[in-house]
């Protein structure tokens, strides 16, 4: 055998705490290795063609390159070997930067835990064995997890590249919080206006279609090949008749709860959430439906033209195949009411989120546009705006920024100007005012200037009510002093979280999530649309708090890895799974019960008996089976056993 | 014969030079980790990016999933003389193999009880979950894990 050990500086970022030319030094005394190097940066092309021309040159056959985590390079060295004609598997990394040079600021401490590290991956390297990757065909239908601006722009598309798409929307109509705004940053365009037609063009493309009121249950498979149950609610109309025509929504004799004027005013218990609406269909909330609760009304049904009610409707299932997922399920406002006893819990009627103004703000809203106040409907004649609600609060857990909430203040504020007149009060208690778009500061300037908004630096410490105004308590922090301003109106620019079913979608999904429950991207710079499962893409806000621009910018960038995936009729499949040598095999089946994937299966044999078989293109390559063959008879590619033990006992070699 | 008293030499000094040499009953211990690729390796990445300082005493071997890990290789760490041995992988309903951690938990469960009655103290040896955006929770783990095998000492000798 012969092993060549290439040991990175990565600039300074290995070289500054580990010793790499005395490591690769080192590694030439380890039984096998006849080649070893330095290179300054391993994966820049100089390092890389270094690699293949050692391949050459020293006629190795395996190669162990100590730099960074395989999670970032591993493709890229498996591809540099491959290029000088060796099997890419015969390659393997060592990790001395995120796990020693990283963590260890002291050099002799790190060169000697990267030593250990170098010797078990040259150890780990002796026990690879050439590996062939297989080949699956490929679905090319994608399926588009929420119908928000994000999944609208990624399902236009691919439709539009010939993809066939399906939206699975959670709600009756696609459209998700965009089309609850009113205006938009920084140009003061019409949400609706830019959205709707986007919506209309998603009902009518031929490529798309669409499955609101519906929820992804289950997804099994892998990349190409996905298979997903899909449940559609019953909204107790059918839909195939529904013509959207409203009638039973005002002949509707029971108030619900209005999710979609976020809660403002009441909606009736058959509901369209607004005009513009895609598909344009009623449903029943069944919690408020007097004929539910008590088994008499049936109003919609006697008015319904179309003869859609159908009060006995029943979730329905169904079963799709699927090449690729791609998740955009955007938001949900901060729960501030649950968090803020300080301004009011909620019990205060003239403190409202930033969502509910917008509804407020919007001609299509509860009050065709007319803002006023909560509590007696009266003109508001000061206004004032607080900052980071549930963002950047380390006591909510909110630590980070919302991003967008900075500019859809300045821009509520000037709506307020706009709305009430210009010789309305408007105040913003701020932090830092964070703009950092294209047009962005411009815009807050012109807030500030020609608008006449009054940003006072600091946090905002109690809202209480008094004499029927809100009274607005806090600091300016840049004059040093506290300030009371009574308020007839408050509006908290609460920050985003993500959606409702964020982290159980995820898990059944296997991708990976934060803590707050943002989906992880494959790499936060390199991978920023891809989760760590191949496949399974992410769009919008589910992945991070961001603006429009921003989200149709990465559902486009999704849409484009997509197409590059589903452009192949074929696609490589890890090598690295189980394989079962059938000589020990005791038909147990156990291998068969612990399989998440069902990739082992029973194979009848030539003298007629029955042994385990695991199907190449199914197997994920987790390695359950083989940590629970009772003969050890199941074998794990790339991860083998004797792989595992001799890194361990090469680790401790020196330890007795 | 747990625990053993038995001053064999074991140069396997990773952080500095020990006092009284090699061998000497105060050398650093020497941990093994196995840990899954999707979660709790690369929770250590992000421990990495994030300059999170960890003590030095730490060899992982990764691993796809915790599903993967057979008890065995405890065991085998152990008898080689390790000083402490931990395993981590996805929470609970996280796992990228959907359901791997949790047959790694019911073999673990099993495997602390059989690790303890061979005369190994439970400090020794530890099971958890570590995602891969936990960097800290990484650092904590890590860091608290080997102060408490490091309080135990080295395991002279072999123990198993
Ligand atoms: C008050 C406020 C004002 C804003 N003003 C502006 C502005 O002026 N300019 C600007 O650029 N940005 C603004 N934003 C930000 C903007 O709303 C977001 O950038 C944008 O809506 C993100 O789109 P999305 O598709 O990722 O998410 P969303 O718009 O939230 O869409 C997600 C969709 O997924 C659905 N969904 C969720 N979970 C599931 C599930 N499990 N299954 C199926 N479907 C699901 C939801 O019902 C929803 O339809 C504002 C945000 C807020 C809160």
């Amino acid at each position: 055998m012969r092993i060549g050990v290439f040991v990175c500086h990565c600039g300074s970022n290995i070289a500054g705490t580990v010793d790499v030319a005395e490591l690769a030094k080192r590694a030439l005394t380890l039984k096998d290795v006849v080649y070893s190097d330095h290179p300054m940066y391993t994966c820049s092309e100089p390092g890389q063609a270094g690699i293949q021309q050692a391949i050459k040159d020293k006629k190795l056959d395996r190669v162990v390159v100590s730099a960074c985590s395989p999670h970032m390079h591993e493709q890229t060295f498996r591809r540099t070997v491959e290029g000088a004609g060796m099997n890419p598997y015969l390659m393997e990394m060592a990790n001395i930067r995120e796990h020693c040079s990283w963590i260890h600021p002291d050099m002799a401490e790190g060169t000697e835990k990267a030593w250990e590290i170098i010797k078990m991956a040259v150890a780990k390297a002796r026990q690879l064995e050439p590996l062939y990757a297989n080949e699956v065909s490929v679905n090319k239908d994608v399926l588009i997890i929420g119908g928000g601006v994000a999944g609208i722009q990624a399902a236009l598309d691919l439709a539009d590249a010939g993809l066939k798409v399906t939206i699975v929307e959670k709600e009756t109509t696609i459209g998700g919080t965009m089309a609850k705004l009113d205006k938009t940053f920084p140009t003061i365009d019409c949400s609706a206006c830019i959205l709707t037609p986007r919506m209309v063009d998603c009902s009518q493309h031929e490529n798309i279609t669409l499955m609101t009121y519906s929820e992804v249950e289950k997804v099994s498979g892998y990349v190409g090949n996905f298979t997903v149950d899909i449940r559609r609610k019953a909204a107790m109309v059918d839909w195939n008749k529904c013509v959207g025509c409203d009638v039973c929504v005002q002949k509707c004799p029971a108030k619900a709860p209005n999710l979609f004027d976020e809660g403002l005013e009441p909606t009736k218990a058959i509901y369209i959430p607004f005009p513009q609406a895609v598909p344009k269909r009623a449903a029943i909330q069944v919690d408020y439906c007097r004929y539910f609760q008590t088994g008499k009304c049936k109003v919609c049904e006697r008015v319904c033209p179309a003869g859609a009610i159908d009060y006995e409707q029943k979730d329905t299932s169904v079963t799709k195949e699927f090449g690729a997922i791609v998740v955009a399920t955007g938001l949900e406002v901060f729960p501030w009411e649950e968090h803020y006893s300080e301004y009011g819990g909620g019990k205060i009627k003239d403190v409202i989120s930033g969502l509910q103004y917008e509804r407020m703000l919007n001609a299509s809203g509860p009050y065709g546009g007319h803002v006023r106040r909560m509590s007696d409907g009266a003109d508001p004649k000061t206004v004032v705006f607080i900052q980071c609600v549930g963002s950047r609060d380390e006591s909510v857990n909110r630590p980070y920024c919302s991003s967008v909430c900075c500019m859809y203040t300045a821009k509520q504020a000037l709506l307020t100007k706009d709305h009430c007149g210009m010789d309305t009060d408007v105040y913003v208690f701020y932090i830092d005012i964070r703009a950092t778009g294209k047009g962005y500061e411009e815009f807050i300037k012109r807030v500030q200037t020609e608008f006449g908004v009054k940003y006072v630096r600091g946090r905002v410490s109690k809202l209480y009510e008094q004499d029927g105004k809100v009274m607005v308590r806090g600091t300016d922090t840049l004059l040093g002093e506290q300030v009371e301003i009574p308020a007839d109106l408050v509006v908290l620019a609460s920050g985003i979280q993500p959606a409702d079913g964020a982290k159980q979608l995820a898990q059944t999904l296997n991708i990976s999530y934060d803590e707050f429950g943002f989906m992880k991207e494959g790499h936060p710079k390199l991978r920023p649309v891809e989760t760590n499962t191949a496949g399974v893409f992410l769009a919008g806000v589910c992945q991070a708090p961001k603006d429009i621009p921003a989200t149709v910018a990465q559902a486009s960038g999704t849409a484009s890895k997509v197409i590059g995936l589903l452009a192949k009729d074929k696609l490589k499949t890890s090598p690295q799974i189980a394989v079962v040598n059938q000589k020990n095999c005791v038909s147990c089946w156990k291998c068969i019960e612990v399989c998440p994937f069902s990739a082992p299966e029973k194979q009848e044999l030539r003298d007629g008996t029955y042994k385990s078989h695991v199907i190449e293109t199914v197997c994920q390559g987790c390695g359950i089976c083989v940590a629970t063959c009772p003969v050890n008879t199941i074998e794990l590619k790339g991860f083998t056993t004797d792989a595992i033990l001799d890194q361990i006992e090469e680790v401790l070699q020196s330890q007795l | 014969m747990a625990e053993a008293t038995n001053n064999q030499a074991s140069g396997a000094a990773t952080t500095g030079a020990a006092p009284g040499g090699a061998g000497a009953p105060d050398r650093p211990v020497k941990v093994v980790g196995i840990v899954c690729n999707w979660c709790s390796y690369a929770g250590a990445d992000t421990a990495g990016v994030g300059r999170f300082k960890q003590p030095a005493n730490l060899r992982l071997i990764r691993v796809p999933c915790t599903g993967r890990i057979d008890p065995l290789f405890a065991l085998k760490a152990f008898e080689k003389g390790a000083d402490g041995v931990l395993i981590s992988g996805c929470h609970p309903g996280d796992c990228h193999y959907s359901e791997g951690n949790y047959y790694a938990r019911r073999k673990f469960e099993l495997a602390e009880r059989m690790i303890h009655h061979l005369g190994i103290p439970p400090e020794r040896f530890k099971w958890t979950w570590v995602s891969a955006s936990e960097g800290q929770r990484w650092q904590k783990v890590v860091t608290e894990f080997v102060a408490g095998v490091q309080k135990l000492g080295p395991r002279e000798g072999k123990a198993l």
